[in-house]
């Protein structure tokens, strides 16, 4: 069946329908990763959006059970090039398509991902519509996908109830913003019992729990809207307990103290994003996937230092907090699944907690 | 850290000749090296004893020395130049096993000189089997069950361990010379001892067999402070068992999920962080299909054939990104030559499917083993990239210039059902066509991964093109607009679709413009569009976005043909003539546009030409990229075959064809036409008949007289040439030629067996230049390829040598050549006979165009671009004689191919060729032998002599020779009785089939220093003189098969310890008193 995707400046993609064929309207975003869809589709972070995937054959190895980063798959739309009817691997349980049916996932195949990645990285990220039947009236439709905005994405991904984990090692909770599995399986797999809290938990009740440390993750969305989240957040930042903040858990710690966020042309998605460690000088590459970025020089040194800098664009990366007991990253530390080039600043938050046990 | 400033004077080795296992790929990573090196201001050293690349010219390096590539002659040059420092990882595997050496043997120390990059340390621990293997197991990666061992005792010991099949592989060797898989004590016997004796260092690895793993490969680079990144992936689509370099190989990865693809990466880093290289490097794994197992094949701790082919699937530069690491900077420090606004310290992203097909020799050795193992075998390779892996297929199986446009064999479609479902368990170069053709008949995907353990995912890829071979097939008449699209998209020709539909290319083709299905392109940018580049380096696509940029510079447009994939008879030689072509056009004010599927040239590389296509040379793909640019004009004269089989298409479609047109081309291939130019000027050639069957023919070569030379016209390297000598050789040679279609017609032709001359020119209408004339070793009826060529002739008078030019004059004026022509000329009976005239570049322009010192590609560009010869500075005619010798020795890959023939004949062999240079000849040809690695048989040495009975005569004056030097002569039955009849003693060794000892357990006991066989006729496989020379090749004893070989060797010989070769930097050559 044919389908196309309309962006909000007008520019039409033609393709073929896949997945579930509802008409939807999502922030449209290319991710340069040449695997990892599965991880990508799954990630909280992806809640909302409509995934274009640079590379173009996809659902090469078909969709499994043990690679979701949650629950379910996140992400509004998959956009891509060539899909693969069916996967091809010893762990593949079923394929693409279905598991985007099954979810409810709209997709569109067929699309010419370059030319489309070329628009977005030009003009910045759009909005887009993704429809089988054509609208009857362009300009009305371009009017609902220009208004369309994502609200409550951080409510949305959010646990609805405390989790935990058990573990010999430190107590860690964990501010859930839209955690993923891999995150929490860096802290697990360093012996850590992990209690998993909603967005909207309150600072009391978490330095009441008399945990060694707090990890602030990362979560979807624009980080504006949760301006009402930065109080809590900074009432336990405050409290001397060692943190540790990823993605828009670094970015809200950055507000909490003053910095500002601002978002990025079309953001940083991908596997290959070059981070410099100011102190060492050396550079890892790293896996990322966000939309804003905490402005240059808005945090005053005395509150914070910048520990990561991008090297092709020089935006922070990291901050490491002048009292020494706080630290965040941008990107995602255990560069999952991959190389563990970064892994260490798990091992970092550990021993601010007192080691493992 | 930046640039080591402490660092002056770099030297660079080269790999020396091509051989298979070892091509274009280190010309191609050395001239970007010092391309590098001297953007850094550093003088550089260079030293390669291959003539035909394109590092040796000197605006390449600062001191070019073609030299024998041996610790002897390094030496001597490091004396001389006294560089600071060496950069071992650029040069092969050949260039890396010498500087080891020269540091071993203390030579680096004694003159101060540093290792670059990688630490002798490091490269030994990951050269070394057991070294290797520890370094392994203290990061705790897994390696295949093996063990190291230097005698097939214990190797026997250890696969009775961990039980057969097993693998072995030689340490220190390229291509994997001398390895295989064994599956019982016998084979293993046999591999074992080969194995051993091959490997420099006398180890074999013998492991567990993983055949039927996927084999995935990374690239990956490493600097000084340890920032480490991956630059490319790749999958081969044949699972381990097939060597790599005979593997069909995509890039990226496809069938990995995140998770395994993530496991290697990180195995990969790790490796190259353990090993503290500093540079590029190649790691392959092997992966359970079935699981997360995998097990560390190999480690290449230098710029190899895969990282070719990784840089130009990914746009990253990897040669001059590991020299400036080897220099000192760090990978943050290189900004990013593609993008130019971001740095080398990131890894690429792709966002299209590149496809690499071997290119395999099987077409010139009809009688060769065609399976694929651990041997490599493949000569050269093409490369193809395209959004979807379907039309990447599609595209590489064009460019192959197999005359097929998809993987489809007339042959095949002949077998039953049955014969092809047996043929699928068959590892051999036709296996992919096999594949295809059982997915025509309906054997399913899963049926077929059964049998050849290849990904589902390939084949279903495959499948999905038969699938729209079936539907073209199916529609009435021509395809609906969407479906063309939907073929197009998929990489079909339009050939291939008018062959399906049953109709003209020409219809499809209109069919295609009126709906507006044409050929966008895409940028090759390293980063899939995340950053905007610059750079001109395009494949095609069929989508609606056209991102080629064609400036309205104002500048005249010139397309350059290139050459396609190495094979043998179209080398690396021709690479060298398209890139000399561009950069004089380039100097001429011109804007370049190259069009080739090479992914080991340099003419590959997106900084040569102003834009590059990677693009299959068919008429269709070339006429994509003409509508694309409109040129001004087209190059094809330096391309090889290749370029020029595209000349009469290129003028059709409305460019012109700048120097020698089409049709000048054609009358110098048409026997007619060249015949009768010939006679208008009453010049001589062998007499000759045109023929197309087998009756036809014996009667032709009746009416010549025997010996004749037969052969197919139109073909290059002498494709299916032979010398017959009566009706039954034409009869059983005839059949051979007929097994492929002719639709050319066969020459017969009186062969003349006299002394060989061969000249390039340069003609511009009126005037021809003449670089020099070389002169043959061996006498006619040997390729001239394959014959160690002279310059400045020996034995040519100077009347003869004013014959020449008169005739050259002549004929290229008659052909309307303007730029090149060579020409092959025979001296018999004190006159002048030309045997063939080809209007093009030839193999013997950079070696004649280095040791003469005339630029003569940039003159025949000039040229061809109107200007006039008596303008150029060079002169005309005859150009003054070099005070050097320059002897250019053929080098073979004998040992790679299995029932291959050694003997030489008309039918081109060599896969390279060195270059020995001297003010002496014996000198020159000392060094020729030298780099070739013949080894000169010592006094009180043996040598083995069994002549045709044509050649016994001729034998004597060579058994003499050899005597008097106090070299003992064993001789076969008849050949010893001649030697004794003549007075000469020599020892009798009783014949092939004749109880032990015999001739084979002679060769067998390493006590002989050479063997001279000269071969009878026929293609035989069970004839003596075949197993002798074979078993030669099987336990690397020189064998000559040419008495004028012998002869040649007998000069230095001679001279002997008289001789002291000095390098001679070439630079100097050229300048002129």
């Amino acid at each position: 069946m044919h389908a196309e995707l309309i962006l909000e400046n007008g520019a039409r993609f033609p393709g073929f329908s896949m997945g579930s064929s509802e008409p939807c309207i999502c922030e449209i975003v290319f991710n340069t990763s040449m695997t990892g869809y599965q991880e990508l589709l799954t990630s909280p972070v992806a809640v909302g959006q409509g995934i274009v995937m640079t590379y173009p054959l996809i659902g090469n190895y078909g969709v499994n059970n043990e690679d979701s980063e949650s629950g379910r798959p996140w992400a509004k739309a998959l956009i891509v090039r060539q899909l693969a009817r069916r996967g091809s691997n010893f762990r593949c349980q079923r394929d693409l398509e279905s598991w985007l049916t099954d979810y409810g996932i709209t997709g569109i195949c067929g699309v010419e991902t370059r030319a489309l990645t070329r628009m977005l990285r030009d003009n910045g990220t759009m909005n887009g519509m993704i429809t089988c039947t054509p609208p009857e009236n362009l300009d009305e439709a371009l009017e609902q996908i220009r208004a369309y905005q994502l609200v409550g994405a951080v409510d949305a991904v959010s646990c609805r109830q405390p989790r935990h984990y058990g573990g010999d090692g430190p107590r860690v909770a964990v501010l859930d913003l839209g955690i993923r599995e891999s995150l929490l399986n860096s802290l697990r797999r360093r012996g850590c019992s992990v209690t998993i809290f909603p967005a909207r938990t309150s600072a009391y009740l978490i330095l009441r729990g008399g945990f060694d440390g707090l990890f602030l993750s990362e979560g979807p969305g624009a980080p504006g809207q949760c301006a009402d989240l930065l109080p809590e957040i900074k009432k336990m930042c405050d409290a001397d307990l060692p943190v540790f903040g990823v993605g828009l858990g670094h970015q809200l710690m950055a507000m909490a103290y003053g910095g500002e966020v601002e978002k990025l042309p079309y953001g940083h998605r991908g596997g290959s994003h070059p981070v410099r460690d100011t102190e060492t000088g050396k550079v890892v590459i790293t896996a990322q996937d966000h939309g804003y970025t905490v402005k240059n020089d808005s945090l005053s040194p005395e509150i914070a230092r910048v520990s990561y800098v991008n090297i092709n664009d020089n935006s922070i990366e990291g901050l490491t907090y002048t009292d020494g007991r706080k630290f965040s990253v941008q990107f995602q530390p255990e560069s999952s699944p991959g190389f563990t080039g970064t892994g260490f600043l798990f091992d970092r938050f550990l021993a601010l907690m007192g080691g493992a046990r | 850290m930046p640039l080591d400033r402490s660092l002056k004077k770099v030297l660079m080795i080269g790999s020396g000749p091509i051989v298979i296992g070892q091509a274009a790929e280190f010309d191609y990573a050395g001239t970007q090296a010092c391309r590098a090196l001297k953007e850094e201001g550093i003088e550089v050293v260079l030293i390669n004893s291959n003539p035909a690349t394109i590092m040796t010219d000197s605006d390449i390096a600062d001191h070019v020395y073609i030299e024998p590539l041996t610790v002897a002659s390094l030496t001597q040059i490091i004396e001389k130049e006294r560089p600071d420092s060496v950069l071992p990882t650029l040069g092969g595997q050949t260039g890396l096993n010498l500087a080891m050496q020269l540091h071993e043997e203390g030579i680096l120390e004694r003159y101060n000189v540093r290792l670059l990059g990688t630490s002798p340390e490091s490269i030994r621990r990951a050269e070394d089997r057991q070294g290797f293997k520890d370094t392994m197991e203290e990061i705790g990666q897994p390696c295949v069950d093996s063990t190291v061992v230097e005698s097939t005792e214990d190797a026997v010991a250890f696969a009775n361990r961990i039980g057969y099949p097993v693998i072995i592989r030689p340490a220190y060797t390229l291509g994997g010379t001398g390895g295989g898989i064994a599956y019982d004590e016998r084979s293993l016997r046999e591999i074992g001892e080969g194995g051993i004796r091959m490997s420099r260092v006398g180890q074999i690895l013998v492991e567990r067999c993983i055949s039927g793993w996927k084999e995935i490969e990374f690239e990956v680079m490493r600097d000084k402070v340890g920032n480490v990144i991956t630059i490319c992936s790749m999958e081969n689509i044949d699972p381990v068992g097939v060597h790599t370099g005979d593997s069909i190989v995509v890039a990226p990865t496809q069938t990995l999920a995140a998770k395994e693809y993530g496991m290697l990466r990180s195995a990969a880093l790790e490796i190259i962080t353990a090993l503290k290289i500093e540079g590029g490097c190649n790691i392959q794994f092997a992966l359970n299909p079935n699981s997360f197992q995998y097990a560390v094949i190999e480690v290449n701790p230098r710029l190899s054939r895969s990282s070719a082919l990784a840089s130009k699937a990914t746009g990253y530069p990897i040669a001059k990104v590991a020299t400036k690491v080897a220099l000192g900077y760090s990978l943050d420090e290189i900004p990013n030559a593609v993008t130019r606004t971001t740095s080398a310290c990131f890894e690429p992203a792709v966002d299209y499917c590149v496809l690499k097909i071997p290119k395999w020799p099987f077409d010139k050795f009809l009688t060769a083993s065609r399976k694929l193992g651990t041997q490599m075998k493949a000569t050269g390779e093409v490369m193809a990239i395209a959004p979807s892996f379907e039309a990447a297929l599609m595209k590489a199986v064009r460019s192959l210039e197999l005359n097929v446009q998809a993987l489809r064999l007339n042959k095949l479609t002949e077998l039953s059902d049955d014969e092809i479902y047996d043929r699928l368990s068959v590892v051999d170069d036709e296996r992919f066509f096999v594949i295809t053709e059982a997915l025509r008949r309906g054997i399913t995907p899963e049926e077929i991964n059964v049998i050849t353990q290849m990904d589902i995912f390939f084949l279903d890829r495959i499948h999905a093109i038969v699938r729209m071979e079936e539907t073209l097939a199916a529609c009435e008449g021509l395809p609906d607009a969407e479906m063309l699209l939907q073929a197009k998209k998929m990489g079909f020709s339009d050939s291939y679709i008018a062959q399906l539909c049953g109709t003209e290319t020409t219809v499809v083709k209109e069919l295609r413009y009126a709906n507006g299905i044409t050929a966008a392109y895409k940028m090759v940018d390293t980063c899939a569009a995340e950053y905007a580049a610059a750079t001109p380096y395009y494949y095609s696509s069929y989508d609606k976005e056209n991102e080629a940029d064609v400036p309205d510079s104002g500048k005249r447009r010139v397309l350059v043909l290139g050459s396609g994939p190495i094979r043998i008879g179209q080398g690396i030689e021709f690479d060298y003539c398209s890139v000399h072509s561009v950069w004089a056009l380039k100097n001429l004010g011109c804007e370049t546009i190259i069009v080739n599927n090479n992914p080991e040239t340099v003419s590959t590389d997106f900084d040569i030409a102003d834009r590059l296509y990677f693009e299959p040379l068919t008429p269709e793909d070339v006429e994509n990229v003409v509508r694309q640019e409109k040129p001004w004009g087209a190059v094809v004269q330096f391309g090889g075959q290749t370029a020029i089989k595209l000349a009469k298409a290129v003028t059709e479609m409305g460019v012109p064809i700048l120097g020698t047109s089409s049709d000048g081309v054609d009358a110098a291939e048409d026997r007619e036409r060249f015949d009768s130019i010939l006679r208008d000027l009453k010049i001589p050639r062998a007499a000759g008949k045109t023929v197309f069957t087998t009756d036809e023919a014996v009667a032709a070569a009746n009416e010549v007289g025997y010996p004749v030379l037969v052969r197919p016209s139109y073909v290059l390297g002498g494709q299916g040439m032979e010398i017959a000598y009566n009706d039954q050789n034409i009869r059983s040679f005839m059949s051979v030629i007929n097994q492929t279609v002719q639709e050319h017609p066969i020459l017969v032709d009186k062969y003349l067996m006299g002394r060989e001359v061969e000249v390039d020119g340069i003609f511009d209408g009126e005037d021809i230049l003449i670089p020099g004339i070389m002169e043959h070793v061996e006498r006619a009826g040997i390729h001239s390829g394959d014959s160690i060529s002279v310059y400045p002739p020996l034995h040519v008078e100077e009347r003869h040598q004013q014959t020449i030019l008169t005739y050259t004059r002549q004929l290229a004026k008659a052909l309307g050549v303007v730029g090149l022509i060579n020409i092959q000329f025979i001296l018999y009976d004190d006159a002048v006979y030309v045997i063939e005239v080809n209007p093009r570049s030839s193999r013997t322009i950079p070696y004649i165009s280095k040791v003469t010192g005339v630029p003569v590609i940039e003159l025949a560009t000039r040229v061809m671009l109107g200007e006039r010869l008596k303008d150029l500075g060079y002169g005309v005619d005859l150009y003054p004689t070099s005070r050097y010798y320059a002897v250019k020795m053929p080098i073979f890959s004998f040992e790679k191919l299995a029932d291959v023939d050694t003997g030489l004949g008309p039918e081109m062999k060599s896969t390279g060729e060195v270059l020995g240079i001297s003010d002496e000849y014996p000198v020159a040809l000392l060094k020729a032998f030298s780099g070739a690695g013949m080894r000169v048989p010592k006094p009180h040495g043996r040598i083995i002599l069994t002549v045709k009975d044509a050649d016994k005569e001729e034998a004597v004056s060579v058994a003499r020779a050899f005597v008097n030097m106090d070299v003992e002569i064993f001789a076969t039955a008849g050949t010893c009785q001649t030697l004794r009849d003549a007075g000469i003693e020599a020892r009798t060794v009783s014949r092939v089939n004749e109880a032990s000892p015999n001739i084979l357990d002679l060769i067998r006991s390493g006590t002989v220093d050479l063997i001279i066989n000269t071969p009878t006729q026929g293609r035989r496989h069970d004839s003596d003189g075949f197993r002798i020379r074979r078993y030669a090749v099987e336990h690397g004893v020189p064998c000559l098969t040419s008495l004028d070989t012998a002869r040649a060797l007998l000069i230095v010989e001679k001279e002997g310890s008289s001789l002291h070769p000095q390098p001679l930097d070439i630079v100097t050559l050229g300048k002129k008193d």
